[in-house]
């Protein structure tokens, strides 16, 4: 049936049922991704993300609000680099944040 | 020199007015502490820990109230009328009695703001909404029936302050810092817990502030999330429903919450105005008790012989209220010196 407007499904994130076991996992095994400010320092300096629309800081946030799809695909876009390791003022070794988190699954179990 | 021993009129027995009063005797004056409130300490000596290097706030308290053990000190006493003669005042005292002195130093200090005035946030509504203060008190007291094993904690930022709406435009400096030191205590207490912090900027501008940040991040996975709170609400089992917007993100985002604790900001003590007036001192556009110079002579009002110390010019941390008291003794005592 036709009702003339379809309803979209709620952008809300809720923060009581989130999946954040990825993000758990990866801050157990890099605890200093647990440091980003949010500056975008790494975006603004990488070489993908006109392209691919890279960039650490949307996938470290995007981990933590459970929008695992947008990181995958982000992540996809990674040359692996390094740039954005040289410019993080808080100093996380976001090249090897980038490794780490692609062995990691959904559920955030180490699978590769 | 016009008296012997010049009677300085301190107002206000909190840490500022406390080292105000100990340099002023230690410079050969003689310091009268007025107190409206039962103790002296002001409100330091109603925490619990202080940023940045969590010390006891006792460990300030105490050392000013031994050292000040010797100074003329009123408590429950409050200034009725204040009279300006030539180059003196006389102050009219809530018992009767009147002090005749040749300066006054404000160290009238700060009010809190006061939280239920934002309403959305439901102090005083809802049962699991305290404030900071609230939270100090209990680390001191273990006491507060709202507090019961929270398994999700939050701190909302700004309540009162930067609010044009609060009637408060300004930033009340020692906020962030304190929520994030909460935040880590409370993190401490209760480990299971998760903790988030609502901001809108972070501003941490003091020496290990930012260290202090990096700690709460990073050895106590607190969440920032930077974003207004735009209202609480009460779930059926009376945890709170906080909503606000991931601004990072840029989508709204909800949590159910234990505990909300609201960060009520500083603003200047009524009574300081009314003083001022009285006084012929004047107010600043910010509400706090206006400075000669706001750089060069923050101590001095533009009146001779009335002084400042400490939050009754605007927010300050404990170490720059208790410089700001030995630069106002100092003042003073160029000003009896100058009288000779
Ligand atoms: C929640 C919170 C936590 C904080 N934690 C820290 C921290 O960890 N570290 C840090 O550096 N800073 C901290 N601060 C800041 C600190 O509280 C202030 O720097 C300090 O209280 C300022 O001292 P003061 O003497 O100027 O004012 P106050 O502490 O406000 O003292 C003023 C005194 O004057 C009295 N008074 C007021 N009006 C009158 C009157 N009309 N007549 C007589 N007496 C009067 C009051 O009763 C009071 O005793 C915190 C602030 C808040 C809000
Ligand atoms: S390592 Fe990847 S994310 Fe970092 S700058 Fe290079 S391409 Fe961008
Ligand atoms: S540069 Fe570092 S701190 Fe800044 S957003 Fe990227 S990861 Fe975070
Ligand atoms: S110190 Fe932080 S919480 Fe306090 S008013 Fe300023 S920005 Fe807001």
């Amino acid at each position: 049936m036709d009702f003339g407007f379809k309803l979209s499904p709620s952008s809300a994130v809720n923060l009581d049922t989130v999946d954040r076991r990825r993000y758990d996992r990866l801050v157990q095994l890099q605890p200093d991704a647990l440091t980003c400010i949010g500056c975008g320092s790494c975006s603004a300096t990488c070489t993908s993300a006109s392209w691919t629309g890279m960039s650490v800081r949307k996938v470290l946030l995007g981990l933590q609000r459970g929008r695992d799809e947008e990181v995958d695909k982000m992540l996809s876009g990674c040359m692996l680099c390094g740039k954005c390791t040289m410019v993080c003022p808080r100093g996380i070794n976001t090249r090897q944040l980038i490794l780490t988190l692609c062995r990691l699954d959904k559920n955030g179990e180490v699978v590769r | 020199m016009v008296n012997r021993q010049p009677v300085v009129a301190v107002i206000g027995a909190g840490i500022a007015g406390l080292e105000a009063a100990r340099q002023l005797a230690a410079l050969g004056y003689k310091p009268v502490l007025i107190e409206k409130s039962s103790a002296t300490g002001g409100h330091v000596a109603q925490w619990n820990r202080l940023f940045p290097d969590m010390t006891p706030a006792a460990d300030v308290i105490e050392p000013l109230r031994a050292q000040t053990a010797g100074v003329k000190t009123l408590l429950g006493t409050e200034i009725s009328a204040i009279n300006r003669l030539k180059d003196e005042y006389n102050l009219v005292l809530s018992d009767g009695s009147s002090l005749l002195c040749q300066a006054v130093l404000f160290a009238t200090g700060f009010r809190l703001f006061d939280a239920s005035k934002k309403e959305e946030y439901g102090y005083g509504i809802y049962d699991r909404v305290i404030t900071n203060r609230d939270l100090e008190h209990w680390f001191n007291t273990r006491e507060d029936q709202r507090i019961r094993q929270p398994k999700a904690v939050g701190f909302v930022h700004c309540v009162g302050s930067r609010d044009l709406k609060a009637g408060n435009t300004q930033c009340s400096k020692v906020c962030c810092i304190t929520a994030i030191k909460q935040a880590i205590e409370m993190k401490e207490e209760f480990p299971d817990a998760e903790v988030y912090c609502f901001y809108m900027d972070l501003r941490l501008f003091g020496k290990k502030y930012e260290d202090f940040y990096i700690k709460a991040q990073r050895d106590h996975g607190i969440h920032f999330i930077r974003g207004r709170v735009s209202e609480v609400g009460e779930a059926i089992d009376g945890r709170v429903v906080v909503k606000a917007e991931d601004t990072l993100n840029g989508k709204p985002v909800k949590v159910t919450l234990d505990l909300l604790v609201l960060m009520a900001g500083i603003l200047c003590n009524p009574d300081a105005q009314r003083y001022a007036r009285e006084t012929g001192v004047a107010v600043d556009e910010d509400g706090f008790l206006k400075s000669r110079d706001n750089l060069a002579a923050i101590t001095e009002s533009s009146r001779p012989g009335v002084f400042f110390a400490g939050a009754c010019t605007g927010a300050k941390t404990v170490p720059e209220t208790l410089a700001e008291a030995r630069s106002a003794a100092l003042a003073i005592h160029q000003y009896f010196s100058k009288r000779v």
